[in-house]
C-alpha cells in the first residue's frame, strides 16, 4: 500500500500497522491483505464481489478489521460482505471506508453488510467513513446494513462520518427476535455542499426486544441531511429513537422520526431536536478566553464525541 | 484602580418604548477587594456584570481595566486581559465533560490532580464529577459549583459572579457561602465582584455597592452600608430567601 492509502487506513480504522486478529484490507478494489484465525474465517465470495466472515460459536474477545481504501479517481464498486456470528460470541468488528479523490471523476464505494447474529452473541460494530482530496470528482459512500438478531443477542453499532464524504445514502435495517438488544450511535457532520441521508428501519419482533437509535449530527455550510428512523414494535418491546442536530450557516436538516406499534405491549418513544448553537454557550466559552470560532469548534467536538 | 466604570449609560428601545436600564453609573474597585453589588430586582445589577465582561456594550461611558480603556474590546479580549465572568444561569453543553471545561478555563492541559483540586475546593467529589458531561443530568447547584471551579481554574485578576446563589437549594447555598469565604481568604491581589442580595454574602464583603433605579444609591465599606440594608430586599436572610422561592 502507498502512503495515501496508509494514511486513510489510520483515519478509518485507527490502524498504524497490521491489526491483531482477523482482517481483510481492500484497496482500490483488490485485496491488500487478509488473515483468518482459528475462530474467524474470511473467504471470498464466489459469485459476487465481497467476503464471508464466519465466526465460530463461543468465540470471545476477538476482533475483525475489514477496512476499505479507495485512492483511485473514478473507481466505483459494490461489495457484499456477510457476517455469520455464532451463538455466545463476544466480538468486535471494525469496518470503515476512506476515499481519497484528487481526480475529476467520481469515486464510489457501496458496501452492503449483512449480519446474522446467533443466540446470546454480543457484537460491537464500528464503522467510520472519511473522505479527502481536492479534485472535482465526488466521494460517494452508500452503505447498506442488514442486521438479523436471534434471541437474546446484543449489538452495538457506532457509525461515524465526520469529514469529506460528498454524498451518502445509508440504509440500515434490523430485525430483532425475543430479548435481542440493539444500540445504534450515529455521529455525522456534513460541510460544503454535501448531502447525507440516513434511514433506519428497526423491527422488534419478539418479546423483550429493545432498540435505541441515537443520532447526533452537525450540518454546516450548505450541506443537507435527512434522518429517517422508523421503529416498529410487533411484540411487547422497548424502542427509542433520538435525533439531535446542530444546524449552522445555510445547512438544512430534515428529521423524520417514525414509530409503528402493532402490539399493545410495545413501548416506543421518539425524540428529535434541531437548533443552532446556543448563544449563551458561545458567550460562556468566550468569557474563558476562546474566540468565537474556537468556541464553536469546542462545542461541536463535544457534541459529536 | 483595577476596575473603573465612568459615567456608564445603558438604554434599550423595546416594545415598552425607551427604557433607561443604567442612567449614570460610576465606581471603582481596587486590588485585593471583595465587593458585593446589591439592590432590588430590576435595578440593573446583572447589566453591570454583563457590561464588565463585554457581553453587552454600554450606550455611553467607558470601562477601564488596569488603566486601559476596554470599552471597545470584545468578550474574548477582556477574558484574555484577566476578567472572568460566572453567569447567573450556568450553561449546559452536550458532550463536553467537566475536565474539558476546566482545561479550557485554565487555557492549558491540566493534570487529573489539578482538576480534582479545583473541584474539591467547590465541595465536589472530583472522582464523581471529572468525567461527567456538563449536561442536563447535573442539578442547578452542581452546575453552579462547576461554574465557580472554572473561575478558580482561570485564576484571573478580576472575577465577576452574577447571583451565584440563584437557582440552588438551601444546602448547596450553605456550601457556596463557605466557598466564597475561602476565596475571600485567599484573594491575594485579585479582586472579586459578586452580584447578590444575600445577607450572608454581603457579610463577607469589603465594600458594598447598592444599585437601584439604574443608578448607585450607596457605595462604601460593609460596616457602613450593611446596617442600612438589613430588613430591605437588598439584604435577604435565609428565611426571606425561602419565602422568595415559595
Amino acid at each position: 500500500m502507498d502512503t495515501i492509502q496508509k494514511r486513510i487506513l489510520r483515519e478509518v480504522a485507527d490502524l498504524h500497522t497490521v491489526p491483531e486478529g482477523a482482517y481483510n484490507i481492500r484497496a482500490n478494489g483488490e485485496s491488500a491483505g487478509r488473515r483468518s484465525t482459528a475462530n474467524i474465517e474470511i473467504t471470498s465470495k464466489e459469485n459476487a464481489s465481497g467476503i464471508d466472515i464466519r465466526i465460530k460459536p463461543g468465540t470471545k474477545h476477538e476482533s475483525v478489521h475489514i477496512p476499505v481504501v479507495l485512492s483511485e479517481s473514478g473507481l466505483k464498486e459494490t461489495v457484499y460482505n456477510d457476517f455469520y456470528i455464532g451463538e455466545d460470541c463476544d466480538v468486535v468488528i471494525v469496518a470503515g471506508c476512506g476515499i481519497s479523490n484528487c481526480g475529476s471523476q467520481d469515486s464510489e464505494h457501496d458496501g452492503i453488510h449483512r449480519f446474522f447474529i446467533g443466540r446470546r452473541a454480543k457484537v460491537r460494530y464500528v464503522e467510520k467513513h472519511y473522505g479527502e482530496g481536492d479534485g472535482a470528482g465526488k466521494r460517494i459512500l452508500n452503505p447498506g446494513t442488514e442486521v438479523y438478531m436471534q434471541e437474546d443477542s446484543a449489538m452495538e453499532m457506532e457509525m461515524v462520518q465526520i469529514r469529506g464524504v460528498d454524498s451518502t445514502e445509508r440504509m440500515t435495517t434490523a430485525e430483532l427476535a425475543a430479548g435481542a438488544r440493539l444500540i445504534v450511535k450515529e455521529r455525522l457532520m456534513t460541510h460544503g455542499k454535501q448531502s447525507a441521508v440516513s434511514v433506519y428501519k428497526v423491527s422488534l419482533n419478539g418479546e423483550g426486544a429493545s432498540a435505541d437509535v441515537v443520532s447526533r449530527s452537525v450540518a454546516r455550510d450548505e450541506s443537507y441531511q435527512k434522518f429517517d428512523a422508523c421503529v416498529t414494535g410487533n411484540a411487547p418491546c422497548h424502542g427509542h429513537t433520538e435525533c439531535d442536530s446542530i444546524i449552522m450557516d445555510r445547512g438544512r436538516i430534515l428529521a423524520v422520526p417514525q414509530l409503528e406499534a402493532n402490539d399493545t405491549g410495545a413501548e416506543l418513544i421518539h425524540e428529535a431536536a434541531i437548533g443552532k448553537i446556543a448563544g449563551e454557550q458561545l458567550v460562556k466559552l468566550m468569557t474563558m478566553g476562546l474566540t468565537e470560532a474556537e468556541a464553536e469548534e469546542q462545542i461541536i467536538n463535544g457534541f459529536l464525541k | 484602580m483595577m476596575l473603573e466604570l465612568r459615567n456608564i449609560r445603558y438604554d434599550v428601545d423595546d416594545d415598552a418604548g425607551h427604557v433607561d436600564i443604567l442612567k449614570d453609573v460610576s465606581f471603582a474597585i481596587g486590588e485585593g477587594r471583595f465587593v458585593v453589588i446589591t439592590g432590588p430586582n430590576g435595578g440593573g445589577k446583572s447589566t453591570i456584570a454583563k457590561l464588565i465582561a463585554g457581553v453587552t456594550k454600554p450606550t455611553g461611558g467607558s470601562i477601564f481595566f488596569d488603566g486601559q480603556d476596554i470599552t471597545p474590546l470584545d468578550i474574548t479580549a477582556r477574558a484574555r486581559l484577566g476578567i472572568s465572568y460566572a453567569l447567573q444561569q450556568p450553561v449546559r453543553f452536550k458532550g463536553i465533560q467537566v475536565i474539558d471545561l476546566l482545561r479550557i478555563a485554565a487555557g492549558r492541559e491540566l493534570t487529573a490532580a489539578e482538576s480534582c483540586d479545583y473541584l474539591s475546593r467547590v465541595g465536589l467529589c472530583a472522582r464523581d464529577y471529572i468525567f461527567r458531561e456538563v449536561n442536563a443530568s447535573l442539578s442547578g447547584g452542581e452546575l453552579k459549583r462547576i461554574e465557580i471551579a472554572t473561575i478558580l481554574a482561570r485564576g484571573t485578576k478580576l472575577s465577576v459572579f452574577d447571583e451565584p446563589e440563584a437557582g440552588i437549594d438551601l444546602w448547596s447555598f450553605q456550601s457556596l457561602i463557605r466557598v466564597f469565604e475561602q476565596m475571600r481568604a485567599s484573594i491575594e491581589g485579585g479582586s472579586i465582584l459578586v452580584i447578590s442580595h444575600q445577607e450572608r454574602i454581603l457579610e463577607i464583603a469589603d465594600e458594598i455597592i447598592v444599585v437601584s433605579g439604574g443608578g448607585i444609591s450607596m457605595h462604601g465599606p460593609k460596616d457602613e452600608v450593611l446596617p442600612k440594608l438589613i430588613g430591605t430586599p437588598s439584604a435577604l436572610t435565609g428565611c426571606d430567601r425561602l419565602q422568595e422561592r415559595s
